[in-house]
């Protein structure tokens, strides 16, 4: 009886093993570069996760302990197919490092002198950087689209803070996050005025 | 036992190195260069270097390596599940609250403010990548443009927003182009 749904549990397993898979092999810097990669995967071309919550799996994936890639895949994994979905992911996540490193350990100094492989990790950096400020372009304007004076006011204080006074990432995600109780203080106070 | 050493030097790697990257590499040095020994401050270096040349978070990578310096294969299973074993513990158990509460108004007013601090962190680090990709470590001015990146930087930006390219695609054309320009000054 249950095979049919047993089969499409697997089929999603392994798209979503592969795709793990495939942008691990590919984020390089780490970080925030993941995002714009999950974006187009998860996002665009699976549907899987909508825009909101792949920035709210940023959020979390930045401000727990550990590396942001496996926490992001261990978010998605919960989300996609549970228990077995977060394994699958965490494994396709850490699999590309772990054969890449290996295999490179072996042969260190033909690659880190070699002037072709700094050339081509060289052009690639201008890649990423247009890819991440591609998908700051879009979130960015639709923030401020909403018209919500808070949210632009929290976007534009948290750019200054990090990239002109170089605040801590985990520091502005606790301050928005302490604006957002505060707010959300505010509105059952205001509520429980008017209902009185 | 040098394999439940290996687990909880890297365990202890994994649950402090919050927000990943970088910001781990002072603790995994005093872990693993000064506290246990396993790596030289040369190799520890080469392994850094390593790092930031290929694809994966640090703290993986140092695992990886660490592990297989040690103990050979296993080592390296052992030390890479040491660290990630805290991250799969606490972001399984944040991502249970999280879909366990989202949709009450609680939790979505403080998302909604989180939201908008994400993207101007996405954009400081956009930011930062191209300041990176463009003037490497000089000072940033137009003298010390790197013009090839500027160039192949300007036009991966322009093709994924007009045509929405795979990111994947264009960072390895943008590879691509940094090889050509390199052969090109080298032969002419």
């Amino acid at each position: 009886m249950d095979t049919p749904l047993r089969h499409q549990n697997l089929k999603k397993l392994k798209t979503l093993f592969l795709s793990t898979l495939y942008i691990s092999a590919f984020t390089f810097g780490g970080g925030f570069v993941i995002v714009g990669f999950m974006r187009r995967k998860f996002v665009h071309d699976l549907h899987w996760i909508d825009e909101e919550e792949m920035l709210d799996f940023a959020a979390l994936a930045q401000s727990c302990p550990g590396a942001v890639a496996v926490n992001a895949a261990i978010l998605i994994g919960w989300k996609i197919c549970g228990f077995a979905g977060m394994l699958t992911a965490v494994l396709g996540t850490i699999l590309p490092p772990m054969i890449i490193l290996s295999v490179i350990s072996l042969f260190y100094s033909a690659f880190a002198s070699s002037p072709l492989i700094s050339a081509v990790l060289h052009g690639m950096e201008a890649g990423v950087a247009a890819t991440v400020l591609d998908v700051a372009c879009d979130l960015g304007m639709a923030t401020v689209k909403t018209k919500s004076s808070l949210s632009v006011f929290i976007m534009a204080g948290a750019f200054v803070l990090n990239f002109v006074f170089h605040v801590s990432v985990i520091y502005i995600i606790l301050a928005a996050a302490v604006i957002g109780t505060v707010r959300l203080l505010i509105i059952r106070r205001f509520h429980r005025e008017v209902s009185r | 036992m040098i394999y439940i050493q290996l687990f909880f030097s890297f365990l202890k790697i994994g649950l402090f190195s919050v927000g990943g990257g970088y910001a781990a590499i002072p603790l995994i040095q005093s872990e693993i260069v000064n506290g246990h020994g396993w790596l030289s401050m040369q190799e520890f270096t080469n392994l850094i270097t390593i790092s930031s040349m290929t694809p994966g978070p640090v703290a993986i990578n140092s695992a990886t390596f660490v592990g297989l310096r040690i103990a050979g294969l296993p080592g390296a299973v052992t030390a890479t599940l040491g660290s990630i074993f805290p991250a799969v513990i606490l972001v399984s158990l944040l991502s249970l609250i999280y879909r366990k509460y989202k949709g009450t108004t609680a939790i979505d007013t403080v998302l909604g403010c989180l939201r908008p601090a994400v993207v101007a962190l996405i954009t400081a680090a956009g930011l930062s990548l191209s300041q990176t990709a463009l003037w490497g470590e000089l000072p940033v001015s137009l003298s010390s443009v790197d013009w090839t990146n500027a160039l192949l930087f300007l036009g991966a930006f322009f093709i994924l927003r007009k045509w929405k390219w795979n990111p994947i695609l264009v960072m390895c054309l943008c590879g691509a182009g940094g090889l050509i320009s390199f052969l090109t000054g080298k032969f002419f």
